[in-house]
């Protein structure tokens, strides 16, 4: 029974974390209409930004500067503000597919290099040396593991409050108008490249936020957390749950984690054991059709976001 | 009445579906007229003649030409029914030379040829010099005559043009809209969108005037130069009809 | 250094290849096409399969030509390839593209073709295997072509250059001799006005993916005699022919190969300041750089 709870609790701590990515992703794409096609680059500059900041001194690769633990967090997250600034200030008021094709860029170049710095970021071998905090007052087991699910939801309804109501705010109904039509946004004299690369940092931050609370969790980072298997996941579970939708956008991800968990757990147990090898293909083939296929048949999503009257009011 | 060169009765039509630019638009222009639309911004001017063009879908009413029904035919079609159409921008390839940017006009007609170029060339001394240019290098005025010879390559009936005088140095708009006028002479009918009200009423025959999507006044062009009411639908002072 | 520039010209004239079709496909159906690549691995996967029947269904294809581990087989082969990728890059975009498109959801396009990458790379892997494979198990000796500076370079590599030159020559002769040629390019300029003149554009769509899919097949076969033929040709390879794309200028086709080339030889020279480890990031900085210098790249036009 406690294996059952403890396991639970587990799911429900990384499903809440991929969550609040899964959030940052809603605001660019779901609300401003900006493709990232390099979620796991800015997840990443979190966990490793966090636990460079945070972690104890290591020989052989930076960090151990040992910041009291909010302040590493608010590194990592600065850390992806950062980088998403970057992309966005080349891309932003191009056209629409060169963020895309910069965003995959970056975060194959973000996989890439923490994979050969090992001065840097540990290379291929991962991060080590970090201590979660409050470890000594809440020791490693189960109490902790509830305490730390506890501060995820915290932060998971706080994203989701702060995103509902910016969404609500004079600037959500920017990035709407923008996502609907730019020429008309701009001509009320807003500049649509800046809302967009506010949209744009923002969301890359609260990815950030996902990825802090991924490494802390793990206590431990490396190149496999960060490859793009991550950014179509979480692709998957925002479509799945309506882009636009915050509400919907949590139960995608508690959709979708559930479903690949599952599926993972099955293609061990009951697949030969001469095709496991091919385990990972199989959920990859998976999760492509789940994109294909609700682009297709369903591209509102299966919590759609619910209907805004356009405040022109037409005709 | 007689077929008219283009009759467009009751159109509907717009760029994405339930979100109509034009409501129940109607329109007829006379074999061998200069018919202009007018209007202010965002009336829908444009759309009319890119619905026309097959550019835009019409969710309903019909678009005939003498007689013959054309409505929702495909684009490239067009052509194929004597119908040309000039965009208002972009309305010549500039990564191609003018002699293919004709080569490829006068291909669609299936009137390919030394001779057929030649001919075509004939009419556009300022263009005869320039074969061999990129047309992305030519002035504004010398594109505006590309695409109105592309038009011509095909020989068509009607030539939809879109605001041709845009951009243009004063000068250069006048011989444009000067040489659509002497096209009519040859049977031609042009139905054109303008901005500069004076000088497109001074040269059409027939005018219509639109806003907010809708048809608002028609009449003779020379009736409506110095009416108050033109200026009143510009000003949005004048009451519009229907909707609003 | 020389070698370098070598290297980098062979994987240049691959990347061209590639990039041909992914640009007119950008620019007429103005998304970034993530699956392009994956055409790649079919390509390569189908002339594999292809190569293998010949062998054995004609034993005297199975020669092989002079200094040349290709046979005629493998000749035959990639022509079907070709026709095959062709073929499937139109079946794509009946299946997925076209019905995306005609939602009217543009931006959907780019995600659409996340999700087709990942099928067509995971399917041709549990297909194939995960493992590499080779055209031919006869290890051909790179031949020196000079010592001093040192070049090393395989009579396969040589070949796949000199008929990706020739592809290249003729296809410059059709866009620039031929009215189909230039309505080829009136098409990647503007599709709205190629349509008012006459030009049928669900053909001229039908006949870019044809092209775009047979140049990608021919690139990835290259790809396998150079290197060797996995299930992540396409991943490896995505991102430098976007690079490449950006680089000509999206729309352009001169520029895409030129793009090709540039991207492969500074990938190469990058080696002199980077460790190898790190190439794969080059194309990523040199997007960055493009679109911070010349956002349209070398040939390409403004277009939002």
């Amino acid at each position: 029974m406690i294996g059952v709870i403890s396991y639970l609790v587990f799911f429900t701590t990384v499903a809440s974390i991929l969550a609040i990515a899964v959030l940052g992703l809603n605001l660019q794409w779901g609300n401003t209409g900006l493709f990232n096609g390099g979620v796991a680059a800015f997840f990443g500059a979190g966990a490793y930004g966090t636990l460079i900041l945070g972690g104890t001194p290591q020989a052989g690769h930076l960090g151990g500067f040992g910041l009291f633990y909010p302040l590493a967090v608010l590194g990592g997250m600065a850390a992806a503000g950062v980088l998403a600034w970057i992309v966005g200030v080349a891309t932003l008021r191009l056209r629409h597919d060169y963020l895309a094709i910069s965003t995959f860029g970056v975060a194959v170049a973000f996989e890439n290099v923490m994979r050969n710095a090992e001065a840097l970021a540990g290379g291929a071998k991962g991060l080590r040396g970090f201590e979660r905090p409050l470890r000594d007052a809440l020791g490693d087991g189960f109490v902790y593991n509830i305490a730390f699910l506890l501060v995820v939801l915290v932060l998971l309804l706080a994203t989701y409050l702060f995103l509902e109501r910016l969404v609500g705010s004079p600037f959500g109904r920017l990035l709407r108008a923008i996502r609907e039509d730019e020429t008309a946004a701009r001509s009320l004299g807003k500049s649509p490249a800046r809302v967009r690369l506010t949209a744009f940092v923002t969301g890359a931050v609260i990815m950030g936020l996902a990825g802090a609370l991924y490494g802390t969790f793990y206590a431990f980072v490396s190149p496999q957390d960060v490859l793009p298997t991550l950014t179509f996941q979480i692709w998957a579970m925002l479509i799945v749950g309506g882009a636009g939708n915050n509400r919907g956008a949590i139960l995608g991800t508690f959709l979708i984690w559930g479903a690949w968990t599952a599926s993972g757990w099955a293609l061990s147990r009951f697949a030969p054991i001469e095709a496991q090898l091919y385990a990972g293909s199989i959920q990859y083939v998976l999760i492509g059709l789940v994109i294909v296929g609700m682009l297709l048949w369903r591209p509102q999503g299966l919590f759609p976001e619910r209907l805004v009257v356009s405040q022109s009011g037409q005709g | 009445m007689p077929d008219a060169a283009l009759e467009a009765v009751g159109i509907t039509a717009g760029y994405v579906p339930d979100l109509p630019i034009l409501l129940d638009v109607s329109l007829r222009a006379e074999a061998g007229s200069v018919t202009v639309i007018i209007g202010p911004n965002g009336a829908g001017k444009s759309t009319l003649i890119k619905a026309i063009a097959g550019l835009v879908p019409v969710s309903r009413g019909t678009v005939a030409l003498r007689g013959q029904d054309i409505t929702g035919l495909r684009p490239h079609h067009m052509a194929r029914h004597g119908i040309a159409y000039v965009p208002q921008t972009d309305n010549i390839f500039r990564s191609l030379t003018v002699g293919q940017n004709l080569d490829l006009a006068l291909r669609r007609a299936g009137s390919a040829g030394p001779d057929r170029l030649a001919r075509l060339l004939d009419r556009f001394p300022a263009l005869a010099d320039k074969r061999g240019d990129k047309a992305g290098a030519l002035s504004g005025g010398q594109r505006q005559f590309l695409a109105v010879a592309m038009a011509l390559a095909t020989a068509p009936q009607l030539i939809l043009m879109d605001e041709p005088s845009a951009g243009l140095a004063p000068k250069a708009a006048q011989e444009v809209l000067e040489f659509a006028r002497d096209l009519t002479e040859q049977g031609v009918t042009i139905l054109l969108v303008e901005q500069n009200v004076n000088q497109a009423l001074r040269l059409a025959d027939h005018c219509y005037i639109l806003a907010e999507g809708r048809n608002q006044v028609d009449g003779p062009a020379e009736a409506l130069l110095g009416d108050p009411i033109v200026a009143e639908i510009y000003l949005g002072g004048k009451r519009l009809r229907a909707g609003a | 250094m020389i070698q370098h520039l070598l290297d980098g010209i062979l994987i240049g004239a691959i990347l061209s290849l590639g990039a041909i079709g992914l640009t007119m496909v950008m620019h007429m159906l103005r998304f970034a096409n993530f699956s392009h690549a994956e055409l790649l691995s079919i390509g390569a996967y189908a002339a594999l399969v292809f190569d293998k029947l010949f062998k054995v269904l004609m034993p005297v294809l199975a020669d092989q030509i002079g200094p040349l581990s290709m046979t005629w087989a493998l000749v035959l082969a990639i022509v079907l390839s070709m026709a095959l990728t062709g073929a499937s890059a139109v079946l794509f975009d009946r299946l997925v593209f076209r019905r995306v498109r005609e939602k009217g959801e543009e931006l959907s396009m780019v995600f659409a073709s996340f999700g087709l990458a990942l099928i067509v790379r995971n399917v041709i892997g549990l297909v194939f295997g995960l493992h590499t494979q080779l055209y031919s198990q006869d290890i051909v000796f790179a031949v020196v072509l000079s010592r001093d500076p040192l070049l090393l370079v395989k009579p396969d590599q040589l070949a796949a250059l000199a008929a990706t030159l020739a592809i290249m020559a003729a296809l410059h002769l059709v866009l620039s001799r031929t009215t189909f040629g230039y309505a080829l390019r009136a098409v990647a300029e503007n599709p709205v006005l190629a349509q008012v003149n006459g030009i049928d554009l669900r053909r001229m769509i039908v006949i870019v993916w044809l092209l775009g899919g047979g140049l990608a097949s021919l690139a990835g076969v290259f790809y396998g005699l150079s290197n060797q033929i996995s299930p992540v040709i396409g991943r490896d390879l995505v991102l430098p022919i976007f690079a490449a794309t950006i680089v000509g200028g999206i729309g352009s086709i001169y520029g895409a190969v030129l793009g090709g080339f540039i991207v492969g030889i500074a990938a190469n020279l990058a080696l002199f300041v980077l460790p190898s480890g790190y190439s794969p990031s080059v194309p990523f900085l040199i997007i960055i750089a493009v679109l911070l210098l010349r956002p349209n790249g070398l040939f390409g036009e403004a277009r939002t």
